[in-house]
């Protein structure tokens, strides 16, 4: 039978490894669900991935000077100008977020439903703040006379470029507080007592894959 | 607590049976249903694209005569066939018609792993089906742009439909991307998690390996559109300048500024080659099956044709930029993607050979599919060749703009899949239908359209090389194409005129046998692969009634020596394996 030839020339480890994973009824040891969430995922780094390189490549094409992170994305506090701090504090809560994300995942799986659903409520909300702190950058760009199409302080990409990548991400935040929510309202009511709590690592996969993205596009736009 | 898989949970009575009429035909979630509602959609915006193709022959064969189209409507119907044809038709019709119904059939499971999500899938893309049709009825008419829908000329005046037109189209390519990783998602993890015991990887046909492979190139390339579609709108609607440099247009500067055309050309071609397998792969997995059967033989070089599917698809992402030679780029480059675009040829020639070594001392059976399979090797070895020539740069600019190309790509990517789409539904009609089609009307309509498609594009190859330049509504006035070019030009549109017409056999034959053909058996061609193994013709929700199957081989047990029949179905243990007595 086809299965247990050995080809000739390719190591025996590598033969096993296919052999492994082409065994019958199902390629990975997980619910479809989380099987699904992983391949969705890479087609979404994809989508990011194709975001950035298009970033990247009009910041190279423009032929006006690109406006300066320091001063562009700097609040005025106590009379001073404090560059790149509301992005550091919304770094930071998305990354705490991803943590408490995690304990979600473990008390899940210990079937603590009552820590597993306010861990992930606290989760949800700390994206909620996210999706709010930018909300309040964009208004501040917005006033200072930023949009998609003109930008005061140099390349008119550096305004469409941040829109449209920022709100792409704010959306896949925002899609995933909702996500949240809903989950932990259904723990909370016993709707997975019987199947497993798969079902918060999957919501947590997604939600760690967004805090990802996120450490690119601060990396890509407010660091570069 | 212990994880036990799902597919070790047969789910039977978990399945959303329906209840009414309209739950099990209109908002099904069994995964033939969506097929069938996937596959007709895609048939009749297919039809539409034909009639659009026919029009611009019209033109092209007979200028002075007819006066169907003006130009801007030429330019119209190029873009429209093209887009059509590509992804509403093609890739509709292979992933999201063949997709859902063989899969779950041919690797034993009940249904997709996420039906309510499979169902969610077709409404989107009738939406963005509509969304296209649309454009058809705003003012200013659907987008003359090209089926590439380059920037600037796409969004600027001039263009036909550069206003709505252009956004509608945006509008529906997401809309459809959205519905294709649906789709794609579920079949994907159908195929990896949800197969009956004892079907391993290399036990699956190849119909579920090139719908699997290429599944996974549509998740990786169609982000690529997606972007691009969504910087587009954003050039069109908000003035932003992504694919728009400094412009001017009638005489008056735009306010765009430092965008990058060749941007979008990367972007859309990112997601253009993987498209192309996107298509092929499917149908070089149909056709192996349907060859394999009607010859009576196992696939030659089985494990070669997995391995040469999964190369394919991995090479097919490193390939783009040889579209855009003629864009221009750095020779280093031109070289890199001349390169890999040659390498290609070698897993897809392997391909070739062994549907040939298939064939070789096959029982042929020479039913109607298998006209249309061999059809298929022919056509598809014809536009692989040109393919070659196209790959070099400096052979590929002076053919770029030529009918050359159009000869090249209509025989690569649109008679071929196109012939194993009908050897496939000839093939499978019996299983979906549970009648046999007309014999006879099936190999006539064959005849015509082989033979009909060379009539076609064998000239068009020879245009090409005289510089007949493609794209253009009227040849006009040109020193250097001769007199005959034009005599040339009106055989290609009586014969596309003659093809285009014969398809009507198609559908009279599958209608007419609906009804009056013969009452198939559950398996008329005596083939081993799984879904042909069913309880009920045609296939009942649920599939396999109370017991899922197992499989104890691979799905090419054809004239095994010794076994008295000449096929083992895949489900047939080996104990249970009839075989010929000694003193014969």
């Amino acid at each position: 039978m086809m299965s247990e030839s050995v080809v000739d020339g390719v190591p025996s480890g590598v033969t096993g490894l296919v052999e492994d994973w082409a065994s019958d009824k199902q390629a990975y040891n997980v619910p479809w669900g989380k099987a699904m969430m992983w391949i969705f995922l890479v087609s979404d780094t994809f989508i990011f991935t194709c975001f950035l390189t298009g970033y990247l490549n009009v910041r190279l094409t423009t032929t006006e000077p690109w406006p300066l992170q320091t001063e562009i994305f700097a609040l005025t506090l106590f009379g001073q100008s404090v560059p790149l701090v509301l992005i550091a504090i919304m770094t930071f809560i998305l990354i705490t977020s991803s943590g408490s994300m995690a304990l979600a995942v473990n008390f899940g799986y210990r079937r603590d439903k009552t820590k597993t659903f306010w861990l992930m409520v606290a989760t949800a909300l700390l994206g909620a703040s996210f999706v709010g702190m930018q909300a309040f950058e964009w208004t501040k760009l917005i006033q200072e006379g930023v949009r998609p199409w003109a930008n005061p302080f140099g390349a008119a990409q550096f305004g469409s470029v941040f829109f449209m990548v920022t709100g792409f991400h704010g959306l896949h935040v925002t899609g995933g507080v909702i996500y949240l929510l809903v989950v932990a309202n259904k723990i909370r009511k016993g709707h997975y007592d019987k199947k497993g709590f798969e079902i918060v690592e999957i919501a947590g996969l997604y939600w760690h894959f967004v805090d990802l993205v996120w450490v690119f596009i601060f990396a890509f736009f407010y660091l570069l | 607590m212990a994880y036990v898989p799902l597919a070790d949970q047969d789910n039977e009575a978990d399945l959303h049976h329906p209840h009414s009429w309209v739950t099990k035909y209109v908002w099904s979630q069994d995964h033939k249903v969506i097929a069938i509602q996937y596959g007709g959609t895609a048939i009749l915006v297919g039809i539409a694209a034909l009639m659009l193709s026919l029009l611009m022959r019209m033109q092209l064969g007979f200028p002075e005569t007819f006066d169907l189209i003006d130009p801007n409507a030429y330019y119209q119907s190029v873009t429209m066939h093209g887009m059509i044809m590509v992804v509403y038709m093609l890739t509709a019709l292979l992933l999201g018609g063949f997709g859902n119904y063989m899969v779950p059939l041919m690797i034993g499971a009940r249904d997709m792993v996420f039906p309510f999500l499979n169902m969610l899938s077709f409404w989107f893309y009738l939406v963005s089906v509509l969304i296209l049709m649309a454009s058809f009825l705003v003012g200013g008419g659907p987008t003359g742009a090209g089926w590439t829908l380059y920037p600037p000329q796409a969004t600027l005046a001039g263009t036909p439909g550069h206003d709505m037109g252009i956004i509608l189209m945006l509008m529906s390519l997401a809309v459809f991307v959205v519905a294709f990783t649906m789709g794609g998602l579920n079949y994907v993890t159908t195929i990896l998690q949800n197969r009956a015991r004892g079907m391993t990887l290399m036990r699956m046909p190849l119909t579920v390996w090139g719908i699997f492979v290429a599944t996974v190139l549509g998740l990786f390339a169609f982000p690529a559109l997606l972007v691009s579609v969504i910087m587009m709108t954003f050039d069109t609607l908000l003035g932003t300048s992504f694919f728009m440099p400094a412009i001017i247009e009638s005489g008056t500067a735009l306010d765009h500024n430092g965008g990058s055309p060749v941007l979008f050309q990367h972007l859309f071609w990112f997601f253009g080659h993987p498209e192309v397998y996107i298509v092929a792969l499917p149908a070089f997995g149909l056709v192996s099956d349907v060859l394999s059967t009607h010859a009576r033989k196992n696939i030659f070089g089985y494990r070669m044709m997995v391995w040469a599917i999964i190369a394919i698809g991995g090479l097919s992402f490193i390939v783009w930029a040889h579209h855009m030679y003629v864009s221009g780029m750095n020779p280093y480059f031109g070289f890199f993607f001349a390169t890999t675009t040659l390498i290609i040829a070698v897993p897809t020639a392997l391909k070739v050979y062994n549907w040939v070594l298939t064939l070789w001392e096959g029982d042929i059976r020479l039913n109607a599919p298998m006209y249309f399979a061999i059809g298929f090797i022919f056509t598809f070895i014809h536009g692989g060749l040109t393919g070659l020539f196209l790959g070099n740069v400096v052979i590929d600019l002076p053919l770029s703009d030529t009918y050359f190309v159009v000869a090249h790509f209509h025989m690569v990517m649109g008679v071929s899949p196109v012939l194993v789409i009908f050897a496939s539904l000839y093939h499978w009609y019996p299983k979906m239908s549970g009648r046999m089609y007309h014999e006879g009307l099936a190999k006539l309509h064959f005849w015509i359209t082989f033979l009909g498609t060379y009539a076609i594009y064998l000239p068009m190859h020879y245009l090409g090389f005289l510089g007949v330049p493609r794209r253009y509504y009227a040849l006009g006035q040109t020193d250097f194409i001769p007199e005959s070019a034009q005599d040339l030009n009106a055989g290609i549109t009586i014969a596309a005129l003659i093809v285009g017409s014969a398809q009507i056999l198609f559908f009279i034959n599958i209608l007419w046998s609906l009804r009056n053909g013969k009452k198939a058996e559950s398996n008329p061609w005596g083939a081993a692969s799984l879904e042909w193994q069913t309880p009920d013709t045609p296939p009942i929700h649920g599939n396999w009634g109370k017991e899922l199957p197992t499989v104890y081989r691979w799905a090419y047990d054809y004239s095994v020596p010794g076994a008295k029949e000449d096929f083992i179905p895949q489900n047939m243990a080996d104990a249970d394996v009839e075989m010929e007595s000694k003193n014969d």
